[in-house]
Formats: C-alpha cells, structure tokens, sequence
C-alpha cells in the first residue's frame, strides 16, 4: 500500500467503514510508515474533539410551524356524518354510486344546517353592545353606499319604517368564512339582522323558517343573492317582515 | 377538506421526515452560512419532499432529504451572482492536487486544542465546497459513506478522497490559526 492510498484508506478506518481484510492492510502499513501513523494519529484527536464539541444547529420553532403548515391539517372536530358518509363511499367501490347520491343529499343538508347555526351565532354577536352596525343610519341612500368595496355584493337595502321596521343600519360579518354584508333593521326593540350573500343560482328559492336556540330564521333566495332574516320576533312577524321586503324589492325593480 | 388519503399521506411524511428537521437545518446552515437562507431553504426542500413523496422509495430518508436540500441550495447558489456558482460535482483543481505534502515538522502529533463550537464551525464554514459538504454529512449528520454517496450522487471512492480532503484541510486551517494565537 502506498502513502497516497493510506492517506484516504486511513479516515475510512477511522469511520468504521473498512472490511476487516483492508483494515487490516491499512493497520499495517500506519505500523511500517511514522508519517502515516502521525496522520492517523493527528486525524483521530481531531475527530475526538469533533465528537465532543456540538456542531449541529437546532431548527428554530418558527421553521417547524412553518413546514407543519405546508402539510394537510386533520379537521380538529370529532368525525361529523359529513366524513363518516365520505369514507364509506370511498371505501366500497359497489356502492359508490348509490353513496354518492346520499352524501350529496347529506350534504347539502349539513352545509346548510352549520351556515344556519353560523348565521344565528352572527346575530348573537350583533346583539352585544357595539356591535349592532359599522353604519348606523336610517337612511337607506346612507347606507347602502356604505358597503360598496367592501363587498363581492351590493345588498339590497330598502327602508321599511312605513311597513313596521325601523332600517338602523349596516355590518361587516363573516359566514362560512367569507365577508357578507348584514342589513340591520328594529321591530319594537327586536333586532332583525338581513344577511345577504352572493350565490351562483340565480333562481328563486321560496322561503323557509327554520328555529335555532330560540331565534327565528327565514331564508330565500332570489335574483342570484341568499339571503337569512333572523330575529327573535315570531315566526309570523318575520314571515311579514320577508313578504314586505321582498314587495318593496320588487316594486324597486319594476319601478 | 382535504382527501383521506391526502391526510394519510400527510401523516406518513410527517413521521418519515420531521424527525430529521435538524439534521436538514444542520447542513442547510453549513452549505448556506446565513440562518434566514437555510430556514427558506429548508422549508422548499420540505415543500418539494412532500410534493415528490409518492415517488420516494427509500432505503433511507436522511440521504434523499440531503440530496433534494442540495438542489435547492444549489439555485440558492446561482442566485447569489457573487458566490460559487454550485457545489462542484466534476473534481476541480483542488481535488487533483496531492492530498498530502511532506511535513517539514516532525511526525509527532501534535495536539490540537479544544475549541468552543462557534470556532469550529467558522473553521467547517471556511472549508471549499465539495469538501464542506461532505466533511458535514459525515461528521455532523453521521451519515455513512454509501448515505453520501446517495445524497450527492458520486460514487463512494469520490466521497472517501474528499472526505480525506476536507479533514487535513480543516485540520491545516485549524493548526494554522492556533499558530496565529500563540
């Protein structure tokens, strides 16, 4: 073996990587050669101070939050019919078809069942003191302006005070996580909170009164907006308070 | 939400590849020598691990995180215009040159002195590029010469001369500068 060749060989037996034939040629040629032995030597203290020293960096926290962030999250929430129905129909190839058809029903009604509760919570926190209106006006030609920009939407906003409910103003609010714009009107000191949302179908869907936590909600759609009227008033006050609007929007478009 | 078996496979990468975040980080501030480069970096090596992590087929995590972190510095690289411009993957000039000179000092070895960290690694810092790197893998990732050699794509003969290389070098710099403080 020469000294080139020991010169390489030698860090390969510092490592543990030889086969016990080559390290044993290389042990013998460090035993016949000081200057190679002096290296093997010299290479081994270096490497017991290597050893002992910590040279690795450790990765802030932040670059960890960052990475787990890249990465689909699990859902928090216990497994909801939603998911349940999803994994069945994607673990029975047979029945696919037939599960399809009962997730999309399941669905919808789910989707709709946590925008109306999504909806109530909204009408709950209007209900705290400030946080009724952004804008606080009668005047319909005040407030609607009002949500231009801030909206993909321009809610209709149309003062009923002749018909029995009062326009008090308008809000910014958030239902299934996008901004919609909520139109505030008073019966008596009853709080009725009109949320408006943009929808795809543009075809008139009747209303319907649904009841949660004791709140009256009524929802149509109609001229391509959702809409939720919700309000602690009964369910006939608020069945009028839709009729009236949606005449008074109808007369606005005719008119 | 996302797909069942996207969460599946979220969580398989989770296991097979957070656990070597430091290690990744490690040699990610070595090849770099700047901490906010390493962390961007390290997050794109993670990105792109997770993206190409259907294709991955072993044997061992740490040499196929390595390889695709060194891609990743290596357009960090090119687009620093003031530094080199890769990692050299043909053998420059330094690799040809003999390894070793004869020492006009005597054989005994001489000691080195203990060092606190931060001297060490601005002594690894200063190394040239192959050598860095793989001294890095070596040394401080403890990957086995055949995990280098997956990691950078040479064979392992090239692993072992730079290897040999990068050790005197760091062990000249290190001696040199012990001389300087005396």
């Amino acid at each position: 073996m020469t000294c080139d060749e020991a010169r390489i060989l030698l860090h390969a037996l510092l490592d543990n990587e030889l086969d016990a034939g080559h390290a044993r040629e290389v042990e013998a040629h460090i035993a016949s050669c000081p200057d190679c032995a002096a290296e093997f030597a010299a290479q081994r203290e270096m490497q017991r101070v290597l050893a002992d020293t910590d040279l690795r960096y450790t990765a802030p926290a932040s670059l960890r939050t960052r990475i787990e962030a890249l990465l689909p999250q699990p859902q928090r929430q216990q497994p909801t019919r939603r998911s349940v129905l999803r994994g069945f129909a994607m673990g029975s190839a047979v029945s696919a078809l037939a599960a399809t058809g009962v997730v999309a029903v399941v669905l919808r009604q789910d989707d709709q069942q946590r925008i109306l509760s999504e909806v109530v919570s909204a009408h709950l926190r209007s209900l705290q003191a400030g946080h009724l209106t952004d804008v606080i006006s009668t005047d319909q030609h005040t407030v609607k302006p009002w949500f231009n920009g801030k909206l993909d939407v321009a809610p209709p906003v149309i003062d009923l005070t002749a018909q029995g409910f009062t326009l008090v103003g308008g809000r910014l609010d958030y239902i299934d996580a996008r901004a919609i714009g909520a139109v505030v009107y008073k019966r008596r000191q009853h709080v009725v909170n009109l949320f408006v949302s943009q929808t795809s179908s543009t075809e008139y869907r009747a209303p319907k009164t649904e009841t949660m936590q004791g709140f009256n909600c009524r929802r149509w759609g109609n001229r391509g907006l959702n809409f939720w009227a919700v309000s602690d008033i009964g369910a006939d006050e608020l069945a009028e308070f839709v009729d009236k609007f949606e005449a008074a929007m109808k007369a606005n478009v005719e008119g | 939400m996302p797909a069942t078996d996207d969460l599946q496979k979220a969580q398989r990468f989770r296991e097979a590849a957070l656990p070597h975040l430091d290690d990744v980080y490690t040699l990610a501030r070595y090849l770099l020598r700047d901490a906010a480069d390493a962390e961007d970096a390290v997050q794109e090596c993670y990105l792109r691990a997770l993206k190409h992590f259907d294709s991955y087929r072993g044997p061992t995590m740490k040499p196929w995180l390595f390889a695709i972190l060194r891609n990743v510095c290596n357009a960090e690289y090119a687009r620093r215009a003031h530094r080199p411009s890769a990692i050299e993957d043909t053998p420059g000039a330094a690799e040809q040159t003999p390894i070793w000179q004869e020492t006009e000092t005597s054989p005994e070895t001489e000691m080195l002195r203990s060092r606190d960290a931060g001297a060490i690694r601005k002594l690894i810092d200063a190394l040239a590029e192959p050598f860095k790197e793989t001294f890095v893998l070596r040394e401080i990732n403890n990957l086995s010469y055949r995990e280098i050699a997956e990691a950078v794509g040479a064979p392992v003969g090239t692993v072992m001369s730079r290897l040999a290389r990068a050790r005197a070098m760091l062990r000249a710099a290190w001696k040199a500068e012990e001389e300087q403080a005396r």
